[in-house]
């Protein structure tokens, strides 16, 4: 990591810059869990936005492992203010730059519960006055950097630590709340999910989104080992579940009008995906017949969202949940 | 040349004169006509910045924030429930050491709710590390907000000028509104050297451990400390200029051999100027008028406090519970003098409470007396009440 008062002239970053196979905006050392999905997100997400960007990162765990002062992960110019206001901080840095007459494009950065919860009111502010902004959430379906909390995003039946199972409860009882159909209510020009086991199909829409002139919102799905109970080397695994079972649809809409999704090739059945977390585990437990019900209805809500984005594949595709898993880099340029 | 303005559109003429390039405002109730002065500036292209009306005060204050960090000049203004909501915001930007500036159109805060004037509403937000100017009128408003920039940019810290709603903003005088070269002379163009920018990227607002956090605080309220010699100089080097200064860190008026004096913050000093003439028979009295109040100029209160016996702390505010905010500032603050003046600590004109100009003669009267009594709101009507809320005959005389 380097420090924030290092003696480096901007010369030299720029050499730096042109100098290196690839442009990473985040560095190796910083603190996040092994097998972190969202400290992966992050770097993806800055790797395909470049060098020329400006962010406005919410509280959470990404501003915390990134930046034990006076040391920090970033490479590129990054501000922390508070949870609940990250689209109003990058709005009024797009306001000031476009003042300026520059073009540097600004992202924000939050977690679920600073994008569906606190942060809610600033980004739909944000989306509404048009501010050329790509807002990325990562979605770890919990408040993971507090102590694992539910959020709006947890999983219906999720165990949290606010929504643990019990006699009277089955975990979370609501359900994983839309935000891409909100965020994407607001007509802004285009809204994606995104999914950190489908790196090139991440740098692709991130690389769409940074084109457009305008708000733009990429939900990213990102495993929390810690939060969701699996092993850290399992992260990749858990995500490409969460798409394959159909939990998770990677869509993309523009001016709220589906554009786009990702091809399941062969449905997975929802348990493969729920018994890899130890937030599901009361969920397999044979003897209580509400777990089978939270079962059923949990594959009911994969088989609505196939239905719903018409997501079942037709045959072999490379671009579909199962040919888009690896990182293609020349050849099929696709990415 | 001298306009008859309503205070707000003074404030907004001078706010276009400081070239802010991104304004963002929001109209939470109450609401005052500055922001609406200056979208119609900006439409009719005699102001050139970006007006962000956002969906709260809370993003208000977060858009600035991220404006300046982005480089650019700002303003924004606010007051009551819209500052108090903001207030989170408030800490965080101080605490970035970020320069901006914000207008409080100073109002009461609810429950129960008041569109009116009174100054709970900045005192709620004293220790967040913003520097507080008070003005006593609408020419000091102008001229506290073009030194405000200077001050704000000087010291890296954001600066509140407190401004009271409806007394001022929207009361009509003749008004001064300097001209642009005299602004430009007086204002650099921002150069905000913490900035953030792609050719040489920096992190703000990080994480910081035990290790660095009283630093931290250490640095901030130093600088809040060392504040007070910027804002002496802005106002010095803007009388030379204008030929006007609102007031340095406080003002005296009255008498040298006086031996009463009253601290007022605010509009109210002019209310109790003109009673002064109005009973020449009362003993004569300095009027102290505090214009910083955060950083606090206790040397300079001891200088304005020598030689008194009576001193009466005249606020807009209280602390339930306690009593008077700024008196007990001021008792702490005079502890240290050889002859300390009896204290006496009252708040008036609450939630907009008309304050006429037999105030003055009531101040008197109130203090005649052979020990200071505790911290009354002096123009309550106890006859509204019920018997049980009359409190102590002491605490509550009418």
């Amino acid at each position: 990591m380097s420090t924030n008062n290092q003696a480096i002239t901007s010369e030299q970053f720029v050499h730096l810059r042109k100098n290196q196979p690839r442009f990473e905006g985040i560095e190796s050392g910083h603190r996040a869990c092994l097998g972190c999905g969202e400290a992966l997100a992050a770097r993806l997400v800055t790797e395909a936005a470049g060098p020329d960007v400006m962010i406005a990162n919410a509280t959470g765990c990404l501003e915390v492992f990134t930046t034990p002062w006076p040391e920090s992960a970033w490479r590129l110019p990054w501000m922390h203010s508070l949870f609940e206001n990250a689209g109003a901080i990058a709005a009024g840095m797009e306001a000031a730059l476009k003042a300026q007459g520059k073009h540097t494009k600004v992202l924000a950065f939050g977690g679920d519960g600073g994008t569906f919860d606190i942060g809610f009111q600033a980004l739909s502010g944000m989306l509404e006055r048009g501010h050329n902004v790509l807002y990325v959430c990562f979605d770890n379906e919990a408040y993971m950097n507090t102590g694992i909390q539910r959020s709006s995003s947890t999983p219906h039946a999720a165990m949290t630590t606010t929504s643990p199972p019990g006699s009277e409860r089955m975990g979370k009882r609501h359900l994983k709340k839309d935000i891409l159909s909100i965020v994407a209510a607001h007509h802004i020009p285009y809204a994606a999910t995104a999914s950190v086991a489908y790196p090139s199909d991440l740098r692709k829409k991130i690389r769409r989104a940074m084109a457009i002139e305008g708000p733009t919102f990429i939900q990213i799905h990102s495993p929390c080992p810690l939060g969701w109970g699996h092993d850290g080397a399992d992260s990749i695994k858990v995500a490409r579940l969460a798409v394959q079972t159909g939990l998770f649809p990677v869509i993309e809409l523009e001016r709220s009008e589906l554009i786009g999704s990702m091809p399941i090739r062969n449905p997975r059945p929802v348990t493969d995906y729920l018994e890899l977390q130890q937030r599901f585990r009361h969920l397999f437990d044979k003897d209580d017949t509400r777990a089978v019900e939270e079962l059923v209805h949990i594959q009911a809500l994969a088989d609505h969202n196939i239905k719903h984005y018409n997501l079942r594949g037709e045959g072999m595709d490379a671009l579909d949940s199962d040919g888009a898993d690896s990182v293609r880099r020349g050849g099929m340029r696709w990415a | 040349m001298r306009k008859a303005l309503e205070g707000s559109q003074a404030i907004a003429q001078t706010v276009a004169l400081c070239r802010p390039q991104v304004v963002a405002a929001y109209p939470i109730t109450p609401q005052t006509h500055i922001v609406e002065n200056i979208a119609k500036l900006v439409a009719d292209g005699k102001m050139d910045c970006e007006l962000v009306s956002v969906e709260s005060e809370f993003s208000a204050a977060s858009l600035v924030l991220g404006a300046v960090s982005a480089g650019s000049r700002t303003y924004t203004a606010s007051a009551s429930q819209g500052i108090l909501l903001m207030s989170e915001v408030l800490y965080n930007i101080a605490g970035l050491r970020v320069p901006m500036v914000l207008t409080c159109a100073n109002r009461a805060i609810s429950a129960p709710l008041s569109i009116w004037n009174d100054q709970q509403d900045s005192m709620a937000v004293r220790d967040a590390g913003w520097i507080q100017l008070y003005c006593a009128d609408n020419q000091e408003a102008v001229d506290t907000t073009i030194q405000a920039y200077r001050i704000s940019e000087a010291t890296e810290l954001p600066v509140m000028v407190c401004v009271d709603g409806f007394t001022l903003t929207h009361t009509l005088e003749p008004i001064d509104i300097p001209d642009q070269d005299m602004v430009d002379t007086f204002l650099p163009p921002f150069n905000f050297k913490r900035a953030l920018d792609p050719a040489s990227p920096t992190s703000v607002g990080t994480l910081v451990s035990p290790d660095f956090y009283p630093e931290a605080r250490h640095s901030h309220h130093h600088a809040l400390l060392n504040a007070a010699d910027e804002i002496i100089a802005a106002d010095a080097d803007w009388k030379q200029l204008s030929g006007r200064s609102a007031g340095g860190l406080l003002s005296v008026d009255g008498p040298d051999d006086a031996r009463i004096g009253i601290i007022t913050l605010g509009s109210v000093y002019g209310t109790l100027s003109a009673a002064r003439d109005e009973y020449p028979d009362l003993p004569a009295t300095k009027l102290i008028k505090l214009r910083a109040y955060r950083p606090f100029p206790i040397d300079a209160l001891h200088t304005a406090c020598t030689g008194l016996t009576d001193l009466v702390v005249l606020e807009r505010a209280l602390s339930p519970g306690y009593g008077g905010i700024v008196s007990s500032e001021v008792h702490a603050a005079l502890s240290g003098m050889a002859t300390v003046p009896r204290i006496h600590s009252f708040a008036v004109g609450l939630g907009g409470r008309d304050i006429p100009l037999d105030i003055y003669r009531k101040l008197h009267d109130q203090i005649d007396v052979p020990e200071p009594g505790p911290f009354t709101i002096i123009d309550v009507e106890l006859e509204k009440l019920p018997v049980e809320d009359h409190g102590s005959e002491q605490s509550a005389s009418g």
